[in-house]
Order: structure tokens, then sequence, then C-alpha cells
């Protein structure tokens, strides 16, 4: 085998006297894809910022090719060839993309940029990443993968040699993770040691050399992947067995909860029908962009409807707003938890608050109350915090959805509708959910989840509708919920004739 | 299970963030600094004035700071000071010489300001105008409509009991400044412990998490423009009052700015989301301590505002370490 490219020895971190990481020790090999697991809050994105130079070690050494070195900076770290790409990519999206690879390693002939340079070797490096992306094309056009893309050949410019990703693939539809698979190996086949946290075993298996596990801060195990099965990797990170991840499901009541008709909104959704049945799981399936984030919104009063109806336990009911959706009990977690769902700065009672807010105003708002039913959401979801009012931003990603969750159940709702509900969260916190959605469930909650996860789809939903381009393609119901009918349906290559 | 107490104390102090206590720690040293370098500053009449000279573009700061919170700004406070104060002038003088005739005058300023500020938030929340610029325009047109009401000349009241309110003492305090400090009580209620005062804060932190958990984040931001415009009305007259006059063409001159600098000096972030009404208090009160010892040291009027701006330029070098 090659000698170690990196070398971290005895690394402890300490965020205000809590240690994080525990004397951890890894050697990363040159041209290895190294996958690092663990549960949200078990340190690999702690351990992956210290190399990359975003958090200071507490205490610790790191050295490349045998050497010392002091990563204090991210410059220090492109200095030493570390690249970390980010999962919010850092491009402006004002600039086109050789623009953007280049920016803050600018080609210059004399005092001004040497544009045709520039835009001559970017074109080189994605030919060679394989990609038809235009130099010129516009940042702010781009797709996800392509930013993505853009993001690694910019890393690449930086002589990166080893490439640190975070969940590089859960913003990308299956069709680019094909083709980020075939990315991997191309770097590769150039020499660049990639870093990659996933939550995704199945993609870690295929993708990876080596699986480093955390677990609390400890490096609890270093496999060659070819060692260690699903199961295993599963268990390493939990610390036990993992048995039945998905609740057995009981049956709904024929009870119809939620009926919408021809629900329509000018080239983005047409003619969408659906019932939700009491105590049911509506599974909502399909790519990106197929239209089923919208059809959540326009439910929810949150977009505006072109036609459409909507039924609530068989009463026709107004929703232009989403103070209407919530007079008729519906609630809706949004897919991006940052941007729509959560204020960052903010502890966890005042955003648990926020939306019931009048229950605990009587005349001024009764603190008290707050945060004891705060502590009560802490308590059933199992959320971990240094205190209970710790700003969000410093909850792992898990917390915070569960935090969300808190803060939806407060309306008491009777619908509620999941829009990727445990995206970028562990094995163990999904778990938890489901979990958690199966119990709602018995209580009489109906619930849709609208999910790109089809294994999750498929272990949580009494019935599934799948969506294509604004439209729903197909239904399918019990035992005839399976992989492949889904995919058919979401690829378009089947559909259904519409009652 | 996880039960989250409050943090131990000692836990707690070292988590404290200390971005958020420099406001009071720079005007506890302020004012050590002060009693050392001047005999007079301690003495209870130059307190008192100084609490005077600030209370003015204080209580405009108080309601700067729902908007700045809210993520807005407003240019037009001072132009406004002037143009309510003009209006005050004119209605009191029309109603006569009795009390009433200043009740009304009193009650007038303040609904003038929160029909300026109403004016301000439509056009911001319904023409979707970034505030900069609406109150960048309004601050034009308000000082206009001063000159031309006026026709540029001093405005001076002919009741006999208007100068009572804004020259009259309490136990020794003069009026403005009570109601400075009753104001900030009542705003700090509004901001810390009410719906209201949270929804600020959440659409100042994140519009769009706001609208999604059913926050009429228009209809928020619009009121915190009527808070600024009422507060203002409220320093108006009491401007207006003390002076028994008002001069269309300096009222206000830069009190927009001392407003704001208080505010930043207080700790509010300038990007929203974050602020406290004791914040901009003290902030406030620095700046009427520096420009005081400035004046009790004998140093040029003109070095004032560079002061002022690098106390400015220091409050927010500090808020941005408290960030990172």
């Amino acid at each position: 085998m090659t000698p170690p490219i990196m070398q971290v020895q005895n690394i402890v971190k300490e965020f205000s006297g809590v240690r994080v990481l525990h004397n951890i020790n890894l050697d990363i090999h040159a041209g290895e894809v190294l996958g690092v697991l663990g549960e949200n809050g078990a340190g690999k994105s702690t351990l992956l910022k210290i190399i990359s130079g975003i958090y200071p070690l507490t205490s610790g050494q790191i050295k490349i090719d045998g050497k010392l070195v002091e990563i204090r900076s991210t410059s220090d770290a492109k200095r030493l060839g570390i690249a970390m790409i980010p999962q919010e990519f850092n491009l402006i999206s004002t600039l086109n993309v050789f623009e953007n690879i280049f920016l803050g390693n600018e080609v210059k002939k004399g005092l001004l940029l040497d544009k045709a340079a520039m835009r001559e070797k970017a074109a080189r490096l994605l030919t060679e990443l394989a990609t038809e992306l235009s130099p010129d094309a516009l940042v702010e056009n781009l797709s996800v993968a392509e930013k993505q893309m853009v993001e690694i050949a910019k890393a690449l410019v930086n002589d990166s040699r080893i490439l640190i990703m975070d969940e590089p693939t859960t913003v990308l539809t299956d069709h680019e993770v094909e083709i980020f698979f075939s990315l991997v190996d191309t770097l590769k086949q150039r020499g660049v040691t990639l870093i990659f946290i996933s939550h995704k075993l199945k993609e870690v298996k295929l993708l990876c050399d080596r699986l480093a596990i955390l677990r609390d801060g400890y490096l609890v195990s270093l496999d060659d992947v070819s060692e260690i099965n699903e199961q295993d990797m599963a268990r390493k990170m939990v610390g036990r067995e993992l048995n039945q991840i998905y609740p057995s499901r009981r049956e709904p009541s024929d009870h119809v909860v939620l009926k919408v008709s021809h629900l329509a909104i000018k080239g983005v959704l047409n003619d969408i029908n659906f019932e939700l049945k009491k105590g049911e799981v509506l599974g909502f399936a399909g790519l990106i962009g197929a239209g089923r984030t919208e059809t959540a919104e326009a439910v929810m009063g949150l977009r505006k409807k072109d036609a459409g109806e909507i039924e609530i336990n068989g009463q026709y009911a107004t929703i232009n707003s989403i103070a209407d959706a919530l007079s008729y009990h519906l609630a809706y977690l949004s897919e991006d938890r940052q941007g729509k769902g959560l204020i960052m700065n903010s502890d966890i009672p005042k955003n648990i608050t926020l939306i019931s807010l009048a229950a605990y105003v009587k005349g001024l708002i009764r603190q008290k109350k707050e945060n004891a039913v705060a502590q009560e959401y802490v308590k059933r979801f199992d959320i971990k915090a240094a205190s209970l009012h710790t700003n969000l931003i410093n909850l792992s990603g898990g917390n915070q959805q569960k935090v969300y969750l808190s803060k939806w159940m407060d309306t008491h709702p009777n619908i509620l509708i999941l829009d990727e509900p445990t995206r970028g969260i562990d094995v163990n916190t999904k778990k938890e959910i489901y979990h958690f959605i199966h119990s709602l469930t018995e209580q009489g909650v109906s619930v849709i989840v609208i999910s790109s996860e089809l294994e999750e789809i498929m272990g949580l939903s009494h019935r599934v509708i799948v969506m294509r381009s604004g439209e729903i393609m197909g239904e399918l119901i019990g035992d005839a919920i399976n992989e492949k009918e889904i995919m058919y349906y979401a690829a378009g290559l089947k559909t259904m004739k519409q009652a | 299970m996880a039960k989250l107490e409050p943090a131990p104390m000692m836990t707690r102090l070292r988590r404290l963030n200390m971005a958020a206590y420099a406001p009071f720690i720079a005007l506890l040293l302020l004012v050590i600094f002060s009693s050392i370098a001047s005999d007079t500053f301690l003495m209870p009449r130059n307190i008192t004035n100084v609490l005077r000279q600030v209370s003015y573009t204080g209580i405009i700061a108080l309601g700067m700071t729902f908007v700045i919170i809210a993520g807005g700004i407003d240019l037009s406070v001072g132009s406004m000071v002037a143009v309510v104060g003009v209006l005050t002038i004119m209605i009191i003088n029309g109603a006569g010489d009795g009390w009433w005739a200043v009740a009304m005058a009193v009650s007038s300023a303040i609904a003038l300001g929160g029909v300026f500020g109403a004016l301000n938030g439509l056009i911001i929340t319904r023409g979707k105008v970034a505030s900069f610029i609406a109150t960048l325009a309004t601050m034009s047109i308000f000082r206009s409509m001063a000159l031309y009401i006026s026709d540029a000349g001093e405005m001076v009241s002919t009741n006999a009991h208007f100068s009572d309110i804004g020259g009259g003492y309490l136990w020794g305090i003069p009026y403005p400044v009570w109601v400075f400090l009753l104001l900030a009580a009542v705003y700090h209620i509004l901001l810390k412990h009410s719906a209201f005062g949270r929804h600020v804060c959440a659409i100042g932190s994140n519009p769009k998490v706001a609208s999604y958990s059913a926050i009429k984040v228009r209809w928020v931001y619009f009121q915190t423009f009527v808070i600024a415009g009422a507060s203002v009305g409220i320093a108006a007259v009491l401007l207006t009052s003390r002076l028994n006059s008002i001069s269309p063409s300096d009222a206000g001159i830069f009190y927009e700015l001392d407003a704001i600098a208080a505010v930043v000096i207080g700790g509010t972030a300038l990007s929203g989301g974050k602020g406290t009404i004791w914040g901009t208090v003290i902030g406030v009160i620095i700046l009427g301590i520096i420009n005081n010892m400035l004046n009790l040291m004998g140093i040029s009027p003109y070095l004032q505002g560079m002061v002022k701006g690098l106390v400015i330029l220091i409050a927010v070098l500090v808020q941005f370490k408290g960030d990172r």
C-alpha cells in the first residue's frame, strides 16, 4: 500500500469544555476513497472541519507526507492541497463557470485577467471530468449537480490533493448520482484522495475503499469496505443492533380527511387529484422537480392555485394562506429546514412556539409555560442540546429536524405533510422519526411523506403516488408498491389514466 | 432521557457572549473615566442635562430599534421631526391658549408621526421598495414639506402652557427624560414579552421562515415603521415644546444618524433579527456622555463627529467579532 498522505494523530476537540472528539488516529492513503460514517453528533463533521482548517484542534497533530503541519485556516488547508466541498456551495451565481473555477486564483496577463487562458484551462478540466458543462454558462442557471461539478473543478484548479465532501449525493437526483460515481473514478485516476461523509450505507459500500466509523466522538472502527456489510455499519454507528427501521403498518380507516381535486398551477401542476384517509401514510415519490413540494405548498396555501378544490373531512375548505391551512389543522415541514423552517440564531423554545405562540400569550408571553412545553418536546423526541437555550445553529441536523417537528406538533395537526423528513439525518434519528410517524397514525393523524428515498417511501407508506413533471403518473397500493413500478412511473415509462 | 437544565453558573458564565454585554461594559468604563477626568461630570445638574439632551434622539432610537431588528432602516426620522414640529405649532396656535390645546397638539403630533411612519411602511411593504431607498426619498419629502409649510421661517408657539411639557421637571428630572425611560420600559416589554416582538425578531432573522410559520411578515414590518413614526412624533413635540418653537431647516438634522448609531452601539445587528431596547438606551447614553465630555474637556466641537464615528466603528467591529 502507498504511504499515508495524511496522518491524523491523537486529535482531541473540545467545545466549551465538552469533549466531542477523543484521541482520533487515522492514516489516510494517497488516492483512496475514505468514507466517514456516524450518527449526527458523532463528530464526523467536526473532524473534517478540523482537517480543512475551519475549526482549530484542542490537542493532537496532523502530518502531511510525514511532515508535521498546522492547519489554522482554510487558506492553510488550501496551501496544503486540502479542499472541502460544502453542502451549501460557495459559488458566485452572477459569474460564469470559468470565472468561478478561477475565483481567487485568477490567471493574469500583466494587470489584467487572462480570460482566454482561464476559459481554455477550464474547458480542458471540465472535459477531463467528463462533463458537457460549458465554461461560459452562468452559474445561476446551473443545476445542483452542475454546481457541484464547478466546486470540484475549482478545487482541482487549486491543485487540491485531498478533497473532502460533506454528503455530496443528498442533493443529487438518481441520474446525477450515477454521474457522480463515475466522477469519483475519474478523480481517483488523477490521484486525488477523497474523504466523504454520507448517510447512505449502500452508496458508501459502492464508492469507498475504506470506512471510518465514528460514534460519540470515538473512532470505533476502520475497515476495508470489502470486510464490512451494511448491517455491521449500522450496528457500529449506533452501537447496538438496529432491528426494524420501519415499524409495521396498521390499516387506515376509510374516512377521507383530505381530498384534493383538479388542483392546478399554470406551468407547474396539472390536474392533481388525490385523497388521504384517516391514519394513513401516503407517500409522494418522484424525481426532484416533479412537483411534489409544489403540490404540498399549494395545499398549504403557500402557493397560489389557479384551479382546484380542497375538501377536509368532506367539507369544502378555502385555503389561501398558511393561516387558513392552520385553522384546518394542516401542518407542513418543508424540505428546506434551515431556509424555511427554523430561525437558526434563536433557541429551542422560541422556535417551537413560533407558530403556536398565541397559546402562550396571556397579555404577555408566558415564558415559563413556553420553556416547560419545550422541555416536554425535548424529552419526547430525545433532542440533544447543551441547553434549552442553545441556538439552533449549534444543533446537529437530526436534532434540528426534531425541533422542527416539535414546532409543528405544537399546532396539534390532524394532517401532517413531511417533505424530505430525513434528508441529511443519521440512521438512528431516521428510525426515531419513522416510529414517531407510526405512532401519529395510531392516534388518527394522517401523514403525507414526500421523499426522494425510495426505501423510505416503500417502508412507510400505505399508498404511494408517483409524480412527474407536475402530474400524477400513477398510484400504488399495498403489495403493488415496489421500486421498479415507482421508477417506471417516475421516469414516465408508464402512466395510469386518472379517474 | 435528555433533561436540559439551565446551565450551571460557571458554564453559563463561560458561555456568556461577551459581545452582548459590550455596550454595558463600555458605558461603565466611560462613566468611570469621565468622573475621573472631570469634576463637573458627576454633578446632578450635568447628568440631568446629558440625559435631557439625549432624550429626543433617544426616543427616536427606541422606535428605530424595532425597524432595524425587523431588517429595515428609517432615514426619514430627522426630517419627520421637522415636519411634525411645524404642524404641531400650527395646530396649537390654531387651537387657542388653553391646556386642552396642548393636549390636542401632543396627541396630534404622535398621530402625525404615526401617519408619516405608516406612509413609509406602505411604500416599503406594498410598493416593495427597499427601506433604505424609500426612507431616503421621504427624508427629502418631509424636509421639503416642513420648509414649504412654514415658508422656511421659524415657527413660534403662542400658547403659554406649551413650553411646560418639554421644560418641566418631576422630582428634579426633566419630563423628556421620564418619557424616554418610560417608553424604553414599554418598548422593552413589547419587544421581549409580546408576540409582536417575537415576530419582529423572526422576520428580521429569516422572513421566509416567518412566512412559512404563518406570520404576516409585511404587516409586522409595516407596524415597525408606524412605531418608529409615532416615536418621532413624541420626540418632535417634546423638542418643539422645550424650544417653544421649531426651525424647519435645522430641526432634526442628523437625528437619523444619531438614532441609528445608538441602536448599533447598543448591540443590535444591522442585518436584523437580534437586538435589545436596553442596549439602545445604553447606546444613547454613551453618545450623550461622549458629547458632554468633549465639551467639558474643551475639545473642538469640530472633532466631535470624528469621535462619534470612531465609537460607531468600534461598536460594529465588536459586533462582528461576536458573530464569528
